[in-house]
């Protein structure tokens, strides 16, 4: 039972074990490549683009959230977070730490974590210092007698206020930052954000036009049968436009289960909760795109809803807002155009695909029993009416969202006559726009 | 010390049944404590297998082996596994087997009820594991089950988590009844309050801790049991309830039940890192304050996991100032184990390597706790890998390593031989490099924004991921090495003395190796 000795190999082992896999990792990633293997020689499997790339000709010098800036605090964080006293030379393209960001926030933010990061490395290197101390020259191996104190209150009383006055200390700056994010007063723009399973709803409340951002990632990209593009994950359809040196305000709730909104390099991270209206604020004044995703597991597709946010200068903003408000008038106007059933199928295909495929399937099969078939179901072939009726009121106590809100007159009536006529339900029905109209309206 | 003999002098000394009678029917404190040991390493295996499906996933960006579905699922019952079916029955184990013999009590005071509290968790992991072959999949839902993902969304095999939930809690409950009865009635004559061994004290706090929160989480699931079925509106806004009522409920309970998953370490902790020194444990009374002053914090702390719910200013200061406060009692236990080591004559069996690892790891994920503790910071980091990290870093070498600590310090004591030191030197290294290559990279990705619980990520943490997947298999896979040390150990192996570590204390080293079928029949005097 006496293996002082043995069991100090077997630290200089684990060490210099962890210590080479680290620095061949470092060394791997030392030149920015834009095709690399990783190296170590047990994992040869993985060749990857390298991902780090600029967003767009405008960010390129700006920060954006994927990227890696502020090296010298990378280059820090490796060596405090790692604990143990790495050669701290290296470290390019890993991301190790917490960004930065664009915002008043979230510079303030990294400050506060850098400063709570350094106090318990300090911390550490005390009480770890001590005790590697003692295991190095207190060994029975090495002949040490054991002294005999159990107490001393000089040294438990400081040990207690000590780190109580360290936290005081610490809590002051994390009060004054809290107190900055918390103030959501005279904003210059509004945005009410609604967190759908799986996809993000922005209204401008005061432009009077909504839009939803789905994820743009194609499938065969996760299901990799294609390479995975730069912004793998990370890209939607419509991003959310903003204007930069303006205070935006963003009002936060849910449609169905509870979602998060976080843009790292915002530092801006709230919950949408249905029945409730959060808000945050940011504001930003670099250009740029920045990419988050939703931070609270809200069911399958959690990891597929992200966030893209493209700051822009105001003129931009506004030549893109009155573009909206246009594109909106044109799509009320849809609803009162006849529709033929093709020109519904067509339409009503691309609705499903974003608005029904995650759960019902590409191919109408669904995932029963959460999600039911439609291929062949008994409600798409036959009962018209209450087809129109769950599409557009859900069914409460299931999955089955409302879309009457969600969609548009001209998209509803398209999904619901694409439903029965696809997959071989060809029940050769139509329904127009301005049925679906009328029948919300009777509500 | 002769408690064993006199034993001899009572009329009806009988050893155990025969049989299966035995292991289902005794009443026997020792039985029924490896019994929870056995269930609990076969659960840690399990949750364990489900970690490995996960990391398996996430070794590289792309879907390749199981759905978001199913992810959803392993995540969950990964999480609810481990807490509920492994570590919470491995420290009522080992209170089981050791509480008697450290305050020289016969047996458990309610031993009837020991053996009930036993047998229904078999039953209610059997009901939660079933799940996931019912149509519709196991609870997805995360280990927090949320509400209304968990009560309006959720699979239909909701009802039989709840369910189960609210067996285990049975189960805890009458546990910790026992603890408590055993601690306050049954200590040797002479035993005063500040007299007992950590591990007695802690347990004691535990089981306090334990009584007031289990009812809480089983009212919570209560009222998702009548959201789901009959018509009630606890969590869904559009009856007028609050989903985020939900989550207060919740962590009123959450937040204790993570110090019921860790103060039993700390106790046994105590004594192993006393006893590999060779020298008394320091601050022994401050440690028990440390232990209390955690405990009743432990009840006004539970938002600080709820700072992006959009609670009011006052309430996030509050919750932030009352974490931070945490900080300084643990950190009087740290300091109190490295003063102990300090000038001490060390030697490092597989015990003092685990419990010196505790300490190292233990409170590197304490230093993540109190970044997380300051809410503006929180924002960034709230529902990250760093949060992933931060928990791991707690329960693995926390909670996990010191009930290996304590396996390899009691096992000469349960079996009677001493394991094979060279296994089980190779088990804890293999283990501390696989756990620290498994959880020390979530650090950076949670930084660098990588959300928890998704089963795909972007491009950027690829390398990461990799690495923490390799070192999770090597993890699991060690763990197999030391379920052979352990049976190794049950069938043979060198004699172990009654007290096979020269500077241990305590009662329990003062029966013979094997521990006797009975033992204290007659109350030892304690000076």
């Amino acid at each position: 039972m006496c293996v002082g000795s043995q069991s100090w190999l077997f630290i200089s082992f684990g060490f210099k074990e962890i210590f080479s896999l680290l620095l061949i990792c470092v060394y791997t990633r030392q030149r920015r490549i834009h095709k690399q293997t990783f190296t170590l020689s047990f994992i040869r499997c993985c060749e990857r683009r390298a991902f780090v790339q600029r967003d767009d000709a405008k960010s390129d010098k700006n920060n954006t959230l994927w990227r890696h800036s502020m090296r010298v605090h990378a280059k820090r964080a490796v060596a405090l977070a790692a604990g143990l006293l790495l050669p701290v030379t290296v470290m390019a393209d890993w991301t190790m730490n917490m960004s930065p960001g664009v915002t008043s926030t979230s510079n303030q933010i990294f400050t506060l974590h850098m400063t709570i990061l350094w106090i318990c490395v300090a911390i550490g290197v005390v009480v770890f210092g001590v005790m590697f101390w003692s295991i190095f020259a207190h060994r029975k191996s090495r002949g040490a007698k054991p002294a005999n104190f159990h107490e001393n209150t000089l040294v438990e009383v400081l040990w207690t206020i000590v780190p109580l006055a360290i936290l005081v200390a610490m809590a002051i700056p994390a009060t004054t930052t809290l107190v900055e994010m918390y103030d959501t007063t005279e904003s210059d723009v509004d945005i009410k954000i609604t967190g759908y399973q799986w996809r993000w709803q922005y209204e401008y409340i005061d432009d009077d036009f909504s839009f939803f951002s789905n994820m743009s990632t194609p499938r065969d990209q996760i299901l990799n049968r294609q390479a995975k593009g730069e912004h793998y994950l990370l890209e939607v359809d419509n991003p959310v436009v903003i204007p930069v040196g303006k205070k935006v305000r963003f009002l936060l709730t849910a449609n169905d289960v509870i979602h998060s909104w976080w843009v790292p390099e915002f530092g801006v991270k709230k919950d949408a909760i249905p029945g409730f209206i959060n808000e945050t604020w940011t504001r930003v004044d670099e250009p740029g795109t920045y990419r988050g995703q939703c931070t609270e597991l809200c069911g399958k597709d959690h990891g597929f809803m992200p966030v893209v946010v493209k700051a822009v200068p105001e003129e931009e903003y506004n030549a893109w807002v009155a573009e909206q408000r246009e594109a909106a008038e044109t799509e009320r106007q849809l609803t009162e155009k006849d529709w033929t059933l093709d020109e519904l199928m067509e339409r009503g295909e691309r609705a499903y695909a974003t608005a029904c495929a995650s759960c019902h399937q590409a191919d109408g099969s669904g995932m029963p029993p959460a999600f039911p078939a439609l291929k062949g179901s008994p409600m798409a072939l036959e009962d018209m009416a209450g087809h129109i009726e769950i599409v557009v009121n859900g069914s409460s106590g299931t999955a089955m969202q409302a879309f009457g809100n969600q969609l548009s007159e001209v998209d509803l009536a398209a999904v619901i006559t694409y439903e029965r006529n696809a997959w071989g339900n060809n029940t050769g029905e139509m329904v127009t726009p301005k049925e679906i109209f009328d029948y919300k309206n009777q509500q | 010390m002769s408690a064993v003999a006199d034993t001899h002098a009572q009329d009806h000394h009988h050893g155990p049944a025969k049989g299966i009678s035995r292991w289902l029917l005794t009443t026997n404190h020792k039985d029924i404590g490896s019994m929870y040991l056995i269930f609990s390493f076969a659960m840690f295996l399990l949750g364990g297998s489900m970690a490995m499906v996960i990391r398996a996933e996430l070794f590289q960006p792309g879907l390749q082996i199981v759905e978001p579905e199913f992810f959803n699922q392993m995540t969950t019952m990964h999480g609810l596994i481990m807490v509920f079916g492994a570590v919470m029955p491995a420290f009522v184990g080992l209170a089981n087997w050791m509480l008697p013999l450290m305050v020289g009590a016969p047996d458990m005071a309610l031993p009837r009820m020991n053996n009930w509290s036993f047998w229904l968790l078999p039953c209610a992991f059997l009901i939660l594991v079933s799940t996931l072959f019912m149509q519709g999949g196991a609870p997805n839902f995360g280990w927090t089950f949320y509400a209304p993902l968990s009560t309006t969304y959720g699979p239909p095999s909701t009802t039989f988590f709840i369910f189960a939930v609210h067996i285990m809690g049975v189960s805890s409950i009458m546990g910790a009844i026992n603890v408590i009865a055993t601690i306050l009635n049954m200590r040797a004559p002479g035993m005063t309050l500040m007299k007992m061994p950590l591990f007695v004290w802690t347990w004691l706090i535990t089981a306090f801790l334990l009584i007031a929160v289990m009812p809480v989480l089983a009212g919570v699931v209560t009222m998702m049991l009548m959201d789901i079925h009959f018509g009630t509106s606890f969590f869904d806004a559009a009856g007028g309830g609050d989903p985020v009522l939900f989550q207060h409920v919740f962590w009123f309970f959450g937040h204790p039940e993570v110090y019921i998953m860790i103060l039993p370490a700390f106790g046994a902790i105590s004594h192993i890192v006393a006893a590999f020194s060779r020298k008394p444990l320091f601050g022994y009374a401050s440690m028990v304050y440390a232990v209390g002053a955690i405990a009743v914090l432990s009840f006004v702390v539970w938002a600080h996991h709820m700072f992006t719910v959009g609670m009011p200013l006052a309430g996030q200061l509050f919750f932030m100032y009352a974490t931070l406060l945490i900080a300084v009692p643990t950190g009087v236990k740290v300091f109190n184990w490295v003063t102990t080591m300090f000038r001490g004559s060390l030697s490092f069996e597989a015990p003092m390597l685990f419990a010196v690892a505790f300490i190292i790891l233990f409170t590197i994920g304490g230093f993540s706790g109190l970044m997380l503790a300051i809410a503006p910071a929180d924002f960034q980091y709230h529902d990250t890998y760093f949060v992933v990290a931060h928990f791991h870093y707690v329960l693995v070498p926390g909670a996990i390593f010191g009930i290996f600590a304590s396996a390899y310090f009691w096992l000469p004591k349960w079996t009677g031989h001493m394991y094979d030191e060279t296994l089980a030197k190779t088990h804890f290294w293999l283990s501390f490099i696989g756990m620290n290559l498994a959880f020390f990279p979530m650090h950076f990705l949670g930084l660098a924004g990588m959300p928890r619980r998704i089963p795909d990520y972007a491009l950027q943490f690829t390398d990461f991921n990799m690495i923490s997947s390799i070192g999770a298999f090597m993890f699991g896979a060690t763990q197999l090495l030391f379920l052979f040390i352990v049976v190794k150990c049950a069938r043979g192996g060198e004699k172990a003395p009654a007290k096979p570590w020269d500077g241990a204390e305590g009662l329990e080293w003062t029966v013979p190796s094997p521990a006797p079928y009975h033992t204290f029949s007659t109350p030892p005097e304690v000076k």
